[in-house]
C-alpha cells in the first residue's frame, strides 16, 4: 500500500508542484542562516534528523521539528497513512518515539510497549513487551493510570512502570536488558512520567503529591539500572543534595536546611514536592533543570510555612544530582500548583543583552522567563485569567498571593483562578525559532475550594480539599495560546470548548498540530493560528504529537488518541457528574464530555496524499 | 385519676415515638463478625445457592447512628480522598448503579476489608470491624439504597451533591417506576 502510493506520488504533477513550494524551505532549513534573534542552545538542539527519540524532542524541549513537507498550504491535504489499537481504554499521554524505521509506543497502565516497524507496509508489530505492574498500583494513581512516555538512547528504551519499576529494553529485540525497582505503591509512590536520559543517565522522579509522598528525582545508570544518586525535595539540604555549590538567586530560598524549617516537625516526610513532569538538560552548563510538585496536603493549614522545596524548580548537575539554584514558583501553596511543567531552553536577547533563558508557562497562571545560569527571573506575566495572585515580585522573586482567595480548614472560598489543574497542566508547549512564539495548550477553568481535616494514613490520598471547578472568564474550558516571548503577550489565542490536554508539536512548514478532548486533531498556522485541518479521532486526544521523516523520506504526524488523566477521569474512570467534588472536584467542570467522546487507546499516523 | 392519665398518656406516647431504632454505640469487639466468605458473582456452577447473610448487615443497614457514623469515618479513613464525596475519582464512583464487586452489605464489608485486586486497598486490622459495617451502610445510601428515614440528611461540607436521604435510587434513575 505505502509501495503503490508512493509511487503514484512520484508520477503526480501536483507533488511536483509542492515539492518546487517546499525546495525554498527545506533548504533554508539546512543552509546556515543568520541566527535568530531567539534560539534553543545549538548543543540542546542538534539539528534535526527526522526522528524523534524523547517525547520533548531535543533537551531544550522545543518540540519543534525541521521537517516542512508538510506546511501551511498542503497541510488541508494530510491523510491518514495508519493506525494501530494499543489495546489499553485509559488516557493516552504519552508521545511515540521514531527511531530509525522503528516507532515505540507506551500503553498507560499496564503500561505496554509496542515496536512497529514503520519500513513495512501498515506498520507491523516488530515486537511488544508486557512489564505486568501490579494491578493494585492503579487504586494509589491519582488521576488516570497515565503513562507520558519512553526515551531512547544507546540502542535502548526506557520506560517507567505504574508500580514504580523503571526498565530497559533493547529497542531491537524488546528484550529487558534491567529492571529497577524503584517506587513503593505502599506509601502511594506511582511514576507516570516519561524518562530523560542525560550522560548514561536515566532520570526518573516519582509521582504522589495527593498522597502525601515525598518527592525524589533519581539517576539509573542507564549501563545496569544501579541508582546513582538520589535527590529528595523536601528534608534536610544532605537529602536534597544541597551543598556549597548551591547558589539560589533570591534570599527566600537561602538559609541552612529550609527543607525542613520550613515545615510543621516532620511534616517534610509526607509533603510532596514530587518529580512527575518534564526535565531539561544544557549540555553547556551541564545542568538539568527539573520542577517540584506541590506540597502535601492540599489543605495549607495543616503545613505552615514556605514548604520548601515544593511548587518549584531546581538546576542540579547530572552527574552528582548537586543543586546549582532553585527558585519557588508558588511558596507554600494553596491551590495545588504543581511546579513541574516543561521548560524550554532558549537563547536571546534580554533588555538588549544576550541571556541564557528557561521559558516555563507555569501552572500558577504565569509565563515566566528565567535566567537559567542563576534562577533570576526575568519576566512573568499571565497567560490567562489570574486572581489567585496578583503578579511576581520581580526584586524578591515571590509570588503576591491575593489575600481574598486564601483557603484553610472549614472556609469555603469561591472563584478561585486557576484551579488546582492550573493555567496549564503537565501538557506540553512548543517553541519555533521561526516566530518566537511559544505555543500553550492550556486551561480555562476556577473553582472554589473548602479546606477540610484529613488524616495521614500511607497509600491512601492525602488531600484535605472539597474541589469544584467551573469554566473560566468566557466560558471556553480550554485555549491554544501563542506567545511571543520577547513582547510579553500574546500573538494569538485560540478558545477551545474543552480544556487542552493535550501536547503541541511545531514545525519549520509554520503548522502547529495540537488534539482536542471531544476528538479533533487539528492544524494551524504558526504565525496566524488560523485553522488549516482537522480530523476527527475515534476518542478525545491527551497525547503527546510528534512528527518525523519516514522511512521512505516523506513527513510524518503522528499522535495517540484516547480520552482521560486528570481533566478526562470522567470518561475513562466512568465517574459520576453529580457529585461535584468527583476526579479532585474537575469532574464538575466536564460534566458533559461523557457526551462528547468515549474511552479509546489508537495511534493515528497522518501523510500527504 | 383520669387527670393523671391524660398527662401520662402523650408523654409516654412521646417517649415511645422517639425510640426510633436501637444504637449499639459501644460495639463490644474490635474484630467482630469473623470470616464470613462473601462470593462476587452471581454465577454459581451445580445451581444457584442462598448468597450467605451475616447478621450484622441488617443490623447496620437502616439504622441512622450507624449511616451517620459511615459517613463521618468515610472522610476519617481517606474514603473519600479516593472515591470523593460519590462521585469518585481515582476510585470508582460509588453514587451510580454500577457495581465492580456486588451491592449487598456483605460484599461491600468483604470489599473494604479484604481489598480488591485492581486498586482498593485491604483495610483489614486497620478499621474495627464495625466501623467497617458503617461505612458499607454508608456506601450503601450514596446510591439511594438506605431508607430515607435512617439516611444522612444534611452535608456540613461544600455541597457536592444532595444529602444522601434524598439521593434517588441509581437503579431506577431516570427511569419510571
Amino acid at each position: 500500500m505505502t509501495k503503490r502510493s508512493s509511487a503514484l506520488r512520484r508520477y503526480s504533477p501536483g507533488l511536483a508542484a509542492m515539492l518546487l513550494v517546499c525546495a525554498p524551505l527545506l533548504t533554508a532549513a539546512s543552509e546556515p542562516s543568520p541566527a535568530p534573534a531567539i534560539s534553543p542552545p545549538a548543543a540542546a538542539a542538534p539539528p534535526d534528523d527526522g526522528q524523534w527519540t524523547m517525547p520533548a524532542k531535543n533537551y531544550a524541549s522545543t518540540r519543534y521539528s525541521e521537517l516542512a513537507e508538510i506546511n501551511e498550504g498542503n497541510v488541508k491535504n494530510l491523510q491518514v497513512a495508519f493506525t494501530f489499537s494499543t489495546g489499553v481504554n485509559k488516557g493516552q499521554e504519552a508521545a511515540p518515539l521514531v527511531v530509525g524505521s522503528t516507532m515505540y509506543i507506551v500503553s498507560p497502565f499496564p503500561n505496554i510497549v509496542y515496536a512497529l516497524d514503520l519500513s513495512k507496509s501498515g506498520a507491523p508489530i516488530k515486537w511488544k513487551y508486557e512489564p505486568n505492574p501490579e494491578p493494585a498500583a492503579q487504586g494509589v494513581a491519582c488521576c488516570d493510570v497515565v503513562n507520558r512516555g519512553a526515551a531512547f538512547a544507546n540502542g535502548r528504551i526506557f520506560f517507567n512502570t505504574l508500580d514504580g519499576h523503571t526498565i530497559a529494553l533493547d529497542a531491537n529485540t524488546g528484550q529487558p536488558v534491567w529492571n529497577a525497582h524503584v517506587g513503593n505503591i505502599n506509601i502511594g509512590e506511582t511514576i507516570t512520567m516519561a524518562p530523560l536520559v542525560v550522560k548514561g543517565k536515566v532520570l526518573v522522579g516519582n509521582s504522589g503529591g495527593e498522597m502525601g509522598v515525598r518527592g525524589w528525582v533519581k539517576a539509573l545508570d542507564a549501563g545496569d539500572g544501579h541508582v546513582a544518586w538520589t535527590a529528595y525535595n523536601t528534608g534536610p539540604d544532605k537529602d536534597v543534595l544541597i551543598g556549597p555549590d548551591f547558589k539560589p538567586h533570591y534570599d527566600m530560598d537561602k538559609g541552612k536546611d529550609l527543607g525542613v524549617t520550613t515545615w510543621p516537625p516532620e511534616a517534610w516526610k509526607i509533603g510532596g514536592g514530587n518529580v512527575w513532569g518534564w526535565i531539561s538538560y544544557d549540555p553547556d552548563l551541564n545542568l538539568i533543570f527539573h520542577g517540584t510538585g506541590n506540597p502535601g496536603p492540599w489543605n495549607p493549614d495543616l503545613r505552615p510555612g514556605d514548604n520548601k522545596w515544593t511548587s518549584g524548580i531546581f538546576a542540579r548537575d547530572p552527574d552528582t544530582g548537586a543543586a546549582k539554584w532553585f527558585y519557588q514558583w508558588t511558596p507554600h501553596d494553596l491551590h495545588d500548583y504543581d511546579g513541574i511543567n516543561e521548560q524550554i531552553l532558549l537563547d536571546m536577547n534580554w533588555q538588549g543583552k544576550p541571556r541564557k533563558v528557561l521559558v516555563r508557562p507555569e501552572r500558577n497562571g504565569y509565563l515566566y522567563v528565567l535566567d537559567r545560569t542563576t534562577g533570576e527571573v526575568l519576566s512573568a506575566k499571565p497567560y490567562g485569567p489570574v486572581n489567585s495572585s496578583k503578579g511576581v515580585d520581580l526584586k524578591t522573586g515571590r509570588l503576591m498571593e491575593n489575600p481574598d482567595k486564601v483557603t484553610g480548614t472549614g472556609k469555603v472560598v469561591r472563584d478561585i483562578c486557576p484551579t488546582a489543574s492550573g493555567l496549564k497542566d503537565w501538557q506540553p508547549s512548543a517553541f519555533s525559532p521561526k516566530t518566537g512564539l511559544v505555543y500553550i495548550p492550556h486551561n480555562n477553568l476556577c473553582m472554589d475550594e473548602e479546606g477540610v481535616e484529613v488524616n495521614y494514613i500511607a497509600g491512601t490520598p492525602y488531600v484535605g480539599m472539597n474541589v469544584r471547578m467551573i469554566p473560566g472568564p468566557g466560558g471556553n474550558r480550554g485555549a491554544f495560546t501563542a506567545w511571543d516571548i520577547a513582547a510579553e503577550k500574546p500573538a494569538w489565542s485560540l478558545k477551545e470548548n474543552f480544556p487542552v490536554w493535550s501536547g503541541a508539536v511545531v514545525t519549520a512548514g509554520d503548522v502547529v498540530f495540537y488534539g482536542t478532548m471531544d476528538g479533533w486533531f487539528k492544524a494551524v498556522s504558526a504565525k496566524t493560528g488560523d485553522l488549516l485541518w482537522q480530523f476527527k479521532t475515534s476518542s478525545g486526544i491527551i497525547g503527546q504529537p510528534i512528527t518525523y521523516r519516514g522511512p521512505d523520506g516523506h513527513q510524518y504526524v503522528a499522535v495517540l488518541s484516547g480520552v482521560g488523566g486528570w481533566a478526562g477521569a470522567i470518561v475513562s474512570g466512568d465517574l459520576d457528574p453529580r457529585d461535584a467534588t468527583a476526579a479532585l472536584g474537575f469532574v464538575n467542570a466536564m460534566k458533559d464530555l461523557k457526551n462528547a467522546t468515549t474511552a479509546g487507546g489508537t495511534l493515528y499516523v497522518f501523510r500527504l496524499p | 385519676m383520669r387527670c393523671a392519665v391524660a398527662v401520662l398518656f402523650p408523654v409516654v406516647l412521646m417517649l415511645v415515638a422517639c425510640q426510633r431504632e436501637e444504637r449499639d454505640t459501644r460495639p463490644q469487639s474490635a474484630l467482630g463478625s469473623g470470616e464470613q466468605p462473601t462470593p462476587v458473582t452471581t454465577l454459581v456452577p451445580g445451581g444457584q445457592r442462598p448468597s450467605p447473610t451475616d447478621n450484622k448487615a441488617a443490623s447496620f443497614e437502616a439504622n441512622a447512628f450507624h449511616l451517620s457514623e459511615g459517613k463521618r469515618l468515610f472522610g476519617w479513613f481517606n474514603c473519600s480522598g479516593c472515591h470523593a464525596n460519590g462521585g469518585g475519582g481515582m476510585g470508582p464512583a460509588l453514587m451510580d448503579e454500577k457495581w465492580i464487586y456486588g451491592s449487598s452489605m456483605e460484599s461491600i464489608h468483604a470489599t473494604i476489608r479484604d481489598g480488591r485486586p485492581n486498586g482498593m486497598p485491604s483495610f483489614r486490622d486497620k478499621i474495627p470491624d464495625d466501623q467497617i459495617w458503617e461505612l458499607a451502610a454508608f456506601v450503601r445510601s450514596l446510591s439511594g439504597k438506605a431508607p430515607s428515614s435512617a439516611a444522612p440528611s444534611r452535608n456540613d461540607d461544600m455541597m457536592a451533591h444532595p444529602s444522601e436521604n434524598r439521593m434517588p435510587n441509581a437503579a431506577t434513575l431516570g427511569k419510571s417506576p
